[in-house]
């Protein structure tokens, strides 16, 4: 009777070591990609980049050294644009859900902006695809802008929400006691108690935004030169890494690695920066 | 009744509110128009997309889905080797996120201790603000020739009686697109199955501990079953970022539009052959067709999407924002 009670309990021990050995080994496994990335980015990227890469544009095909400063200006006209297009809306939306937000309507918009976050990236440049660049009859920086946007209103609209809650209810009620109407004390006293956190939200989205080319491939397309006009089509960092991680040549590959580590070196900044500040936030 | 509703959330009437309506009513208006707009542009995406289409529903019909014919020059298409690609690299990754996120969500919650916790869990959040199409240039010029002379020939030796395992491995390919893939949504699937694990009672831990059990069955027995539609809730929001996943994917599935027969295969998934092909479609049907495949898309992640955050909803009160991963 001892003996198999003690059998019985070695092997749930056995058993209880080698599902936490798992358990230690996934949680390995799951850190190990972002490292393989890192040191990937530092030893192809870092060697690839020179001055030449921020001063000039892509020479001909084929031709190896120009730049990829088309794709640096681009990357900064599609993000304010994008910036300018959906910051109002987005956080408009993230007003009504945390100060109107209640009840029904609030849950099925709540719900529907989490459901626009899902879409995936191609689909929206694909919509915008239709409704612009085929009524304006070009591709443009507009509608990289307007796809790009679309992709971050979700984003900052949720953070926004939250970040309106975490303002005391006192607040609102002393404001409201020296008899300021809602509308009032949410424009001057809510939003401006929020603001660091709505900061926060606009930085993960940029984030987010930066990185995307799947909309931009439809929209904005792509140009060799650079150009800063919003009616003609307009380079970005992620579309360029594409068209050269595909393309023929040794010094396109170079330069798509010392993009992306360009392109990685300045999402990580603002998403960490973006972070930290969310943790502080919620603190 | 009016007044009522536009009184502050505490019980409060006065004058003051009532000779300011007009203003306060805007406000709600413009707010409320901003939030309806997001309404509009699902709706306007469903409708624009459809329309785009048309003539590809119109000549293909519901036989568009099952046709393994993808014949751009003869105006024939089938999005079935797409369909399938998709479900195959997805559900695969699924699978292997699955496994590997809800494993380190346990590492994370139950076996870390304190100061190990915070740098894992903040190191497999960041892989979620790498850009896709880095993950694209990485698979081509790193996983892709590691599969291909090491990991590849390794499996096809070993595992080569098993169906669908057939050599030799490319550096191109479905097994490829799956592993970016299960890196992709590592942080979506760890983010939210770590605070439903979380979330368990910590009595619920203590109760079956008191009985004697082991950690790994309190796992089992007390910790998982409690967090389970929590997990499947973050799974299906891994399997919809899977599914939509596009520039990662068409760098390294290799592009064939043949179904695939082995996981070593190239192949194509619905999101990737649209961004490979809509640029240089040959003719107007080859547009039409690519913009239904986008409608598919657009409606399976619509409804996994929608089921998966209903699922997390209910578990977590809304608490947990599932839109910053």
């Amino acid at each position: 009777m001892i003996a198999t009670s003690s059998r019985n309990r070695r092997r749930r021990k056995a058993i209880d070591t080698l599902a936490t050995a798992g358990i230690i080994g996934a949680g390995a496994g799951a850190i190990v990609p972002l490292f393989a990335i890192l040191i990937f980015l530092l030893l192809k990227g870092l060697p690839a980049l020179n001055l030449q890469l921020f001063t000039q544009n892509p020479g001909p095909t084929g031709v190896a050294g120009g730049g990829i400063q088309n794709s640096i200006v681009g990357t900064a006209v599609l993000m304010a644009l994008s910036l300018a297009i959906g910051l109002p809306f987005a956080i408009a939306t993230g007003v009504y859900l945390a100060e109107y937000g209640r009840g029904r309507v609030g849950f099925v918009v709540r719900f529907l902006v989490d459901v626009l976050a899902g879409i995936p990236s191609i689909t929206i440049g694909l919509f915008v695809y239709t409704v612009v660049v085929l009524r304006m009859g070009t591709f443009s920086a507009l509608a990289g802008g307007l796809a790009l946007a679309l992709i971050m209103v979700p984003i900052i609209s949720r953070v926004t929400e939250e970040m309106l809650l975490l303002v005391p209810q006192t607040m609102r009620e002393a404001s409201y006691a020296l008899g300021v109407p809602k509308w009032r004390t949410v424009l001057t006293i809510v939003v401006p108690a929020a603001r660091s956190g709505i900061m926060t939200g606009v930085i993960l989205a940029s984030a987010r935004a930066a990185g995307e080319a799947a909309p931009l491939l439809f929209t904005s397309l792509g140009n060799n030169f650079r150009s800063t006009s919003i009616t003609s089509p307009i380079d970005a960092l992620p579309l360029r890494i594409f068209t050269y991680a595909t393309g023929p040549f040794a010094y396109q590959h170079a330069q798509a690695w010392a993009a992306s580590f360009i392109l990685v070196a300045f999402v990580l900044v603002l998403s960490v920066s973006g972070r930290l500040l969310l943790l502080r936030g919620r603190r | 009744m009016q007044l009522t509703e536009m009184r502050p959330d505490f019980e409060r009437a006065d004058g003051v509110l009532a000779g300011v309506e007009p203003r306060e009513w805007l406000f709600r208006g413009i707010v409320g128009g901003a939030a309806l707009f997001v309404f509009v542009v699902i709706i306007a995406m469903i409708y624009e997309l459809t329309r785009q289409a048309w003539p590809a529903i119109d000549a293909f019909g519901l036989g568009f889905l099952t046709s393994t014919t993808w014949n751009p020059p003869s105006e024939q298409f089938g999005a079935a080797p797409f369909i399938i690609g998709t479900l195959v690299t997805s559900s695969l990754a699924l699978v292997l996120g699955t496994i590997i996120g809800v494993g380190s969500s346990l590492f994370l919650v139950e076996v870390a201790p304190r100061c190990v916790r915070l740098p894992v869990s903040y190191t497999v959040e960041l892989l979620a603000a790498i850009p896709s199409v880095v993950y694209g240039l990485w698979g081509v010029f790193v996983l892709g020739p590691w599969i291909q002379h090491t990991a590849g020939p390794f499996i096809v030796r070993w595992f080569g009686w098993l169906p669908w395992v057939e050599g030799p491995a490319l550096g191109v390919g479905v097994f490829e697109a799956v592993l970016i893939l299960t890196i992709m949504i590592l942080p979506t699937i760890v983010a939210i199955s770590r605070d439903v694990i979380g979330a368990v009672p910590r009595s619920q831990r203590e109760g079956i501990l008191a009985l004697g059990a082991t950690r790994w069955e309190m796992v089992r027995i007390a910790v998982l079953p409690y967090a389970r539609s929590g997990i499947l809730g973050a799974a299906i929001l891994g399997l919809a970022r899977a599914i939509g996943e596009t520039l990662a994917v068409a760098l390294v599935i290799g592009n064939s539009t043949q179904v695939p027969d082995s996981i070593f295969s190239p192949a194509y998934t619905m999101a990737s052959v649209i961004a490979n092909q809509f640029r240089e479609a040959e003719n107007d049907m080859h547009v039409a067709a690519l913009i239904y495949i986008g409608l598919l898309l657009l409606i399976i992640t619509l409804l996994v999407n929608a089921g998966a955050r209903l699922l997390v909803w209910r578990v977590t009160k809304g608490q947990i924002t599932t839109v910053i991963e």
